[in-house]
């Protein structure tokens, strides 16, 4: 795998939210404004690439690597929780009212199923710098897909994109123009739901098409020979 | 303490404000393992069990060490050490002396160190400063929740796999938004407690706020409301 094909696969092919099925906790609870996706997204990508890079630092030592080796995952997990702590304190200081919204999840990080699925499936058996391309990769991913249900979610719910603080593009105009209320049900919790799977069906009749499709050209190559 | 209060803290912790549906922690096992009744009841019974023990544990821990040592931003790293250990602990205890209930729960109690509901309810516990009764209680019921939505969403999920569902939407996908029309379901038992005084509508305070002792309401406010009811 090249180094351009490693960092392309986390937005689609190998997606952890829409393709791998990760967490979905904080993908479901913090996406009802785009201020928090972007939020969330950054904290997140920030314990992933450093959890990537100190583990696959740590396995690079031969004789570290053995050490740890029957304990690992409790250390993996130890590392990651640090990394945590650290996002939640410098939050707490510069971004409190972003601190305040995403509330536990921030904590929750810790065991969310990808950084510690990347740590022991990735970080572990590949190099220093493959592992942080990995790292950035999977962040983004992620982040791309907490961009994509928080958008439906807020536009659909609530006529408004929250993109960061006081920077909020109102799109009621839009609404009020075409007759139409925002639906309060998409901010709810039983909209979260309902977004993610309809994007999960989406992708999945996408996946559907395009596998057909391939068969179908292969069908016409067999009977053009 | 009266009898309506752990009523009504026990309700709003399983129903109102439902580990899975209303605060989305432990979506991973709730999408995993409902496939099949028994194991999503197995999953549910070792999560009750987990999250009542790991509760308590942490937040004896947080009130009696960390904030006694002003330590408390290690809450996170001490929460999930204590949490994996007694997981580990509880499995070893299990296995020893009831081997036949190991054999059915066993393959579930590894998954559950990393189910976001067990850590979400002990942070939520200790960062509330909620006292040890509403504590036990607060657990209990979180516990039971994620039991109970476990129990229902297997059964429709069973019944799913025999009915036809556009190729699209098929496992997952329709999963979701089955789980969407169940939490609106359960959101609307909100409503059972609404208060119509005049214009403003005004909601009995949801679990967390009635826990913290400052807000808890009085008994006369419990009295009114039932009488209401009735």
């Amino acid at each position: 795998m090249t180094k351009k094909e490693n960092f392309l696969k986390g937005f689609i092919n190998e997606n952890p939210l829409f393709v791998l099925l990760l967490g979905t906790c904080p993908a479901l609870a913090i996406t009802t404004t785009l201020e928090n996706a972007l939020g969330m997204g950054i904290a997140f990508i920030f314990v992933l690439v450093m959890s990537n890079t100190i583990i696959s630092l740590i396995n690079s030592f031969k004789k570290l690597k053995e050490l740890i080796q029957p304990v690992r995952i409790a250390v993996y997990i130890v590392i990651i929780a640090s990394l945590v702590t650290i996002v939640e304190m410098l939050m707490q200081a510069y971004l409190p009212e972003l601190y305040n919204s995403l509330g536990v999840f921030i904590s929750l990080i810790t065991v969310n199923c990808i950084v510690l699925g990347r740590a022991e499936a990735y970080a572990s058996s590949n190099k220093v710098s493959d592992s942080v391309i990995d790292g950035i990769s999977m962040g983004l991913g992620y982040t791309f897909a907490l961009i994509i249900i928080s958008l439906a979610r807020e536009l659909l719910g609530n006529g408004t994109i929250t993109i960061w603080g006081n920077l909020v593009i109102n799109l009621k105009g839009v609404f009020e123009f075409l007759h139409i209320t925002p639906i309060s049900f998409f901010t709810s919790s039983a909209g979260a739901f309902m977004v993610l799977g309809i994007i999960l069906g989406i992708m999945q009749a996408i996946k559907n098409s395009k596998e057909a499709k391939k068969q179908e050209l292969e069908k016409a190559k067999k009977e053009v020979k | 303490m009266s009898f309506n209060q752990i009523i009504f803290i026990i309700f709003s912790s399983m129903l109102l404000e439902n580990v899975i549906l209303s605060q989305f922690l432990g979506i991973c096992s709730f999408l995993g393992v409902s496939k099949s009744r028994k194991s999503a009841v197995g999953m549910g019974l070792a999560v009750v069990a987990v999250i009542f023990i790991a509760t308590l544990v942490t937040w004896l821990i947080y009130n009696y060490i960390l904030v006694l040592f002003d330590l408390v931003y290690l809450k996170t790293i001490v929460f999930i050490l204590v949490i994996a250990s007694l997981v580990q602990i509880i499995e070893i205890i299990i296995k020893k002396f009831v081997p036949s209930l190991y054999k059915s729960l066993g393959i579930y109690l590894p998954l559950i160190t990393t189910n976001c509901a067990v850590l979400g309810v002990a942070i939520k516990a200790a960062q509330n400063n909620l006292s040890f009764f509403h504590m036990l209680l607060y657990a209990l019921g979180s516990g039971l929740g994620f039991l109970l939505i476990m129990f229902i969403f297997s059964f429709i999920r069973e019944e799913l796999e025999k009915r036809k569902v556009p190729k699209a939407m098929k496992g997952i996908p329709i999963a979701l938004v089955v789980a969407s029309i169940l939490a609106i379901i359960f959101s609307r038992y909100v409503g059972i407690v609404k208060e119509d005084e005049g214009e403003k509508e005004k909601t009995l305070p949801r679990t967390m706020d009635v826990i913290t002792m400052k807000n808890i309401p009085s008994e006369k406010y419990f009295e009114d409301t039932l009488r209401r009811m009735k």
